[in-house]
């Protein structure tokens, strides 16, 4: 018999299933942060949201739906941004890429379990917002609640795109969180999705629309009926986003595996 | 380079490798084949080129030029990777997890590992399971290290200075763990800059230099040809190079009064210039440090220069 046989390399899919497990039990032992990443959205919408809930704002969409909404947007991309770029910045600073790297770990899967993980914990701080909004009073047709959570998921990918690269750019853990704060908060205020767009300065408003920010937003708001935008418009802004943002998260990944494994 | 020939059944195989980074060339040449149940010792001095063939031979950087086989796959392959366990110079893990923990992501990573209990026995982290890896100190993040290497009972061990760091007390016994794990037949390939290490670990020694194996033998072959001493005094008056003829010595200095040399016998250097009645002061006899052993073993290749070993 050839020894081969016996060697066979563990199956891909057991491997991504073990890295993803990983990725969340590191999330896990860092409470703080996960507590930062969902307990922000619920007190921003306790502040904001609860005071005005019933009220009409448009359409006979509630301030309640609509911060909700929006607050979605906000929930979902800082974990992706956040958590998963800071995530990967660490990752390389503790330099456990090199170790995985010598480990029968495919890189490739160690990346896919990164961002598996990621969607994973955006989905649980977006469910938990939601859920706090639901049990304060927003009503929303069940079809709208699944919606909602949906297109938010997949407004959310461009910001996959942008953690990545934050993550992978720079030699030091540090700069991340500078460079993700520096980034991805103007970009919260000025895309509408902490601030209502109508009470942005005009300046801001005008360059509203091309933000990746703004698409993810757009989104929330046409699932609750309150989006100046069609789904469609904003779902193709955001297919275009998550090229660029994906295409230089792949630009900053090969120029980190140049430098080390060249 | 499909053109060179193979060892069949060889664990690792260096052929005529090349690396460069940039414009500085860190191996020149290198080949090194190593049979499966082979305890490798890599020595040299840092910069020699240790860990750059470690990481080839991981496919974790690619040669210039030249040929690596691990398991005679590409070192890439997952199915050599999986028959190798790892632990390098420089790395890290997620220290936020426990230390059950990481040996427990780590070993699904391989086909058959050992139970995570017994990882930790053998690297002697069995009472630290449920310990923080934040919490440990830096002779037990080496033990950890090195649990993630073996817990994929691996046929083949990669330790790239494995006790850097590590104080008398804990290098002792983890060069005993070492040794336990390599009389089970399996290959361990170690890079030190220690010759003491090299000796009570490995059945061969491999010498790098400057991006060449400048020798490759048994660690007793290598001892005698570096177990030599270092003696210096003083005295007066300045002796001279014929003073010296003769005796069982090699690289003498003279700088006036003072005497340097080396011997592999200092006993009967010195008791021959006793009875010449010197007046001998402060005398001293050291042992000769590596990067003596290395200029008196690269003086035993003659006259090729280390940076050009070109025989094209």
């Amino acid at each position: 018999m050839r020894v081969d046989a016996i060697n066979r390399p563990v199956a891909l899919p057991r491997l991504l299933v073990v890295q993803i497990r990983a990725v969340l039990l590191g999330y896990w032992r860092i409470p703080l942060f996960a507590i930062f990443t969902i307990g922000l959205p619920v007190m921003f919408f306790a502040f904001f949201g609860l005071p005005r809930l019933h009220q009409e704002m448009f359409r006979h969409v509630s301030v309640g739906a609509y911060i909700l909404a929006s607050l979605g947007a906000y929930a979902v991309s800082n974990v992706l941004v956040y958590n998963v770029g800071i995530g990967q910045a660490q990752t390389r600073a503790r330099k456990l890429d090199l170790l995985q790297r010598a480990s029968p770990l495919p890189g490739w899967i160690a990346i896919a379990a990164t961002m598996v993980g990621g969607l994973v914990l955006a989905t649980s701080a977006l469910v938990v917002l939601l859920l706090v909004g639901a049990l304060a009073g927003v009503s929303l047709p069940p079809t709208h609640w699944l919606l909602l959570i949906l297109a938010l998921l997949y407004g959310a990918i461009p910001m996959l795109g942008l953690g990545l690269t934050i993550g992978y750019l720079g030699s030091s853990g540090n700069l991340a969180p500078a460079l993700a704060s520096l980034i991805y908060l103007p970009m919260a205020f000025a895309s509408g999705i902490l601030i209502p767009l109508s009470q942005l300065p005009s300046l801001v408003r005008t360059i509203a629309p091309y933000l990746p920010l703004y698409q993810v937003g757009q989104l929330g708001w046409n699932a609750v009926g309150a989006a100046n935008e069609t789904a469609l418009h904003a779902a193709l802004w955001t297919a275009v986003w998550a090229l660029v943002l994906g295409g230089l998260a792949v630009y900053a990944y090969r120029r980190d595996q140049r430098r080390k494994f060249a | 380079m499909s053109t060179l020939p193979t060892t069949p059944g060889a664990a690792v195989e260096l052929l005529d490798v090349r690396k460069s980074y940039g414009r500085l060339e860190a191996l020149h040449g290198l080949s090194l084949t190593i049979q499966p149940g082979e305890v490798v010792a890599m020595l040299g001095p840092n910069g020699a080129g240790k860990t750059t063939a470690i990481g080839l031979m991981l496919g974790m950087r690619r040669p210039t030029a030249g040929r690596v086989r691990l398991f005679g796959l590409d070192p890439g392959d997952r199915a050599a990777r999986s028959r190798c366990g790892v632990m390098l110079q420089e790395s890290g893990v997620n220290d936020v997890l426990k230390v059950a923990e990481t040996v427990s992501i780590f070993r699904a990573y391989y086909p058959r590992p050992l139970p995570t209990e017994r990882v930790l026995e053998f690297a002697g982290l069995a009472e630290l399971a449920n310990r923080k890896i934040t919490a440990l100190s830096g002779g037990q993040r080496q033990r950890l290290y090195y649990a993630l290497a073996i817990c994929g009972d691996p046929e083949a061990l990669f330790l790239d200075e494995p006790t850097a760091g590590m104080d008398v007390e804990s290098r002792r016994a983890f060069i005993g763990d070492i040794r336990r794990y390599a009389s089970e037949g399996r290959t361990v390939i170690l890079s030190t800059h220690y010759l003491e290490e090299a000796d009570q670990i490995a059945d061969r020694v491999v010498v790098i230099d400057q991006g060449v194996i400048i020798a490759d033998d048994s660690p007793a072959a290598i001892k005698s040809r570096v177990a030599g001493r270092r003696v210096t005094f003083t005295v007066t008056p300045a002796p001279t190079a014929e003073d010296f003829v003769g005796l069982p010595i090699s690289g003498l200095e003279l700088r006036e009064q003072r005497v340097r040399f080396h011997s592999s016998q200092p006993e009967q250097a010195l008791a021959a210039i006793f009875r010449r009645g010197w007046d001998l002061q402060n005398l001293e006899v050291v042992g000769a440090d590596l990067e003596e052993a290395f200029v008196s073993l690269t003086a035993n290749r003659g006259s090729d220069p280390p940076h050009n070993p070109e025989t094209v």
